[in-house]
C-alpha cells in the first residue's frame, strides 16, 4: 500500500499504478464521524479551529462590554445609556464648539473689527481669507464659481474684476453678502428693479433696437451709428437715471455700468435687448442667519482680495 | 456537554430547525425594532414638519422616478465636517412623511437634505437644463426636457390619488386639503393663485420655472427642492443634545 503523503523519491509511484489506501481502514485511524450516513456517506465531526472557537468567545465577552459602555438595551422611556455616555449629537456639538474655541479669538477679532482694519492686521487678514475661502467654496461656488469667476453671461457676476454691481469696498461686499439680493428674507436686502421696456409696453421694438444700439456704442462695441444717434435720447429719458449719461452705472442702486465690456448677462444685440425688454431680475440669497456675522466677514474679505476690492 | 448533546435533535429534525430558528429571529426583531417605536429618542416631535403639498409631492415622484437618490443622499449625518458644509444634522422627524424616505447612501453630487433657500429658481433651471454650465466640474446629467412636460389634469388627479394613500398611511391630510388637492398643485405655481400656505403652512408659491401660465415638471421639481429642509426652523427649535 502507497501512502500518497509519502514524498520519497524511491516511494514515487505513477498515478496509474498507485494504490489507493483502503478508506474502511483508515476510517478507523480518523476522528469519530457524526453517527449519520448519508446514501454511504458519512462526515467526520472534526473539533472547530482553535483559534476560531476563541474568538468567537472574545466576541461574546467583548459584546458585554459594548453594552456597558455604550448605549445599548432598550428600558420603558430610553435605552440604557452606557457609562461613556456616547452620543451622536453631544459629539457632534463637542467637535464644533473644540474647533471653535480654537479660532474664537480670531472670530471675536474679526467681529470686533473695523471692516477696513481687517486688511491692516496680517494675521487676523490671513485667517479671514482662510476660512473665508471654505465658506465661499461651500456657500458661493455653486453660483459664482469655485475660483469666483462667475458665469459668463448667465447672470451671475465675475468676483474677479473690479467691475461691481453693488460696489466693492469691504462694507458694500459685507452688506451683499450679509442681506443678499432682491429677496424677500431681508428688509435691508439689495434692491432694485429695472423697468421690462418691452413687454410692459413703455418702449416700442423700434425705439429698442435705437436704444440696443446707443448701449452698444457706449461701451465701443460695433453698431449702427444711425441707430445709436436716434437711441440717445430714449437712452437719457429712460435709462440715464439709473445707468448714468454715458452709462456708468450707480453703485447705490445697482445699475450695472454699460460703458465697458463686463457684461452680466452677454453683451451681444439680442442679449441686450432681451435685457431691457424683460429686464433681468438676479437675487441672491441673504446669509445672516445661515452663516455667523465672522463667517460673512470672513467670506467678505475673501471676496476682496480675490483682485477688485475697492 | 449534556445540554450540547440535546442539540442535536434540532439538527436533526428540519421541522423542528426551521420552528426553532424562525423564533429566534422573531426574539431578535422585536428587541430591535419595537423599542423604536416607544423610545423617546425615536420619536422626538419637532415643530414645523407638514405634509408635502400636491406640487411637491409631484417633485417628489419625479425625483424618485429619475433616480436622483442614486447620486443624492438626503441626510447630514451628526458629523462636524458635515454639518459646516450642509447644515444642520437632519432629525429622524423631518422624513416622517417621506414614504420611503430618502436618506440614500452614496453621494456622487452633495447632499440635498438642506437644499430649500439656498439657491433662486433661475440657478436651479439653468442646472438642471446644463449643470456643467453653472458647476463645470459637475458630471450630473441634463435634466432639460422637464421644461418642456407640462403638467395635466391627469397628474394632479394622480397626486390626489397619492395623497389618499399618504392619509392610510397615517399623514395628516385632511378633507379640506383632499377637496382642494387639484387646485392646490396648480395654484403653487402660480403667484397670483389661490394661497397654498393657507393650507400647507410655509408653502412656496410661484412661477417656479419662470414660465408663465403653464405648470411643467421643473415647476414640480423646483417646489419640491426649493422646500427640503426649510420646514424646521432651528432658530427656535432646540433639539434635545443628550439624543
Amino acid at each position: 500500500m502507497v501512502d500518497p503523503k509519502d514524498k520519497t523519491p524511491e516511494n514515487k509511484v505513477s498515478p496509474a499504478t498507485r494504490q489507493y489506501p483502503d478508506t474502511a481502514a483508515q476510517m478507523k485511524q480518523d476522528p469519530p464521524t457524526t453517527g449519520h450516513s448519508w446514501d454511504g456517506i458519512e462526515e467526520y465531526d472534526n473539533p472547530m479551529p482553535r483559534w476560531w472557537v476563541w474568538i468567537f468567545i472574545i466576541t461574546i465577552v467583548w459584546s458585554f462590554g459594548y453594552w456597558i459602555a455604550y448605549p445599548a438595551w432598550p428600558g420603558i422611556q430610553s435605552a440604557t445609556s452606557g457609562i461613556l455616555g456616547y452620543s451622536s449629537r453631544a459629539n457632534v456639538a463637542q467637535d464644533i464648539a473644540e474647533f471653535e474655541a480654537r479660532n474664537e479669538s480670531f472670530f471675536v477679532q474679526l467681529v470686533e473689527s473695523d471692516l477696513d482694519e481687517i486688511r491692516d492686521n496680517d494675521e487676523l487678514h490671513r485667517f479671514a481669507v482662510n476660512a473665508g475661502g471654505s465658506v465661499f467654496r461651500a456657500q458661493c461656488s455653486q453660483c459664482h464659481g469655485a475660483g469666483g469667476a462667475g458665469v459668463q453671461a448667465s447672470g451671475f457676476p465675475n468676483l474677479l474684476d473690479d467691475d461691481w454691481l453693488w460696489g466693492g469696498t469691504m462694507e458694500d461686499i459685507h452688506l451683499t453678502v450679509r442681506y443678499g439680493i432682491r429677496n424677500e428674507d431681508f428688509l435691508d436686502a439689495r434692491w432694485s428693479e429695472m423697468p421690462a421696456f418691452g413687454r410692459d409696453g413703455l418702449l416700442n421694438n423700434d425705439e429698442i433696437d435705437q436704444v440696443v444700439n446707443h448701449v452698444l456704442s457706449l461701451s465701443g462695441s460695433d453698431h449702427d451709428a444711425a441707430q445709436a444717434a436716434e437711441g440717445a435720447e430714449l437712452f437719457e429719458i429712460n435709462c440715464a437715471s439709473c445707468h448714468g449719461d454715458g452709462g456708468e452705472g450707480d453703485y447705490f442702486i445697482g445699475a450695472p455700468a454699460l460703458n465697458n465690456q463686463v457684461w452680466l448677462y452677454g453683451g451681444t444685440p439680442e442679449a441686450i435687448r432681451e435685457s431691457i425688454y424683460y429686464s433681468r431680475f438676479g437675487v441672491m440669497p441673504g446669509f445672516a442667519g445661515r452663516l455667523r456675522e465672522a463667517e460673512i466677514r470672513a467670506v467678505a474679505a475673501y471676496v476682496h482680495q480675490l483682485g477688485g476690492g475697492q | 456537554m449534556g445540554i450540547l448533546d440535546h442539540h442535536k435533535k434540532i439538527e436533526t429534525h428540519a421541522t423542528l430547525l426551521l420552528v426553532l430558528s424562525f423564533l429566534v429571529v422573531t426574539i431578535g426583531g422585536i428587541v430591535q425594532i419595537v423599542p423604536l417605536f416607544y423610545l423617546e429618542n425615536t420619536i422626538e416631535k419637532v415643530e414645523g414638519m407638514r405634509p408635502y403639498s400636491p406640487l411637491e409631492i409631484k417633485g417628489r415622484e419625479i425625483y424618485l422616478r429619475e433616480g436622483c437618490y442614486v447620486c443624492h443622499s438626503q441626510m447630514i449625518r451628526p458629523m462636524r465636517d458635515e454639518v459646516e458644509r450642509y447644515g444642520h444634522y437632519s432629525l429622524a422627524a423631518e422624513s416622517m412623511y417621506d414614504h420611503p424616505f430618502q436618506w440614500g447612501s452614496k453621494r456622487t453630487g452633495p447632499d440635498l437634505a438642506r437644499l430649500g433657500g439656498r439657491y433662486s429658481d433661475d440657478w436651479h433651471v439653468q442646472h438642471m437644463i446644463s449643470p456643467q454650465a453653472v458647476v463645470p466640474e459637475s458630471i450630473m446629467p441634463s435634466y432639460g426636457f422637464m421644461m418642456n412636460r407640462a403638467l395635466t389634469q391627469a397628474d394632479a388627479e394622480h397626486v390626489r390619488d397619492i395623497m389618499r394613500v399618504y392619509r392610510v398611511l397615517g399623514h395628516p391630510y385632511t378633507d379640506e386639503m383632499m377637496d382642494n388637492a387639484v387646485s392646490d398643485f396648480f395654484a403653487q405655481a402660480d403667484e397670483f393663485g389661490d394661497p397654498v400656505a393657507d393650507r400647507y403652512p410655509g408653502a412656496q408659491q410661484r412661477s417656479f420655472d419662470g414660465q408663465e401660465g403653464v405648470v411643467t415638471e421643473m415647476d414640480a421639481i423646483i417646489a419640491y427642492m426649493q422646500m427640503l429642509g426649510t420646514l424646521v426652523d432651528f432658530d427656535t427649535f432646540v433639539p434635545d443634545a443628550s439624543r
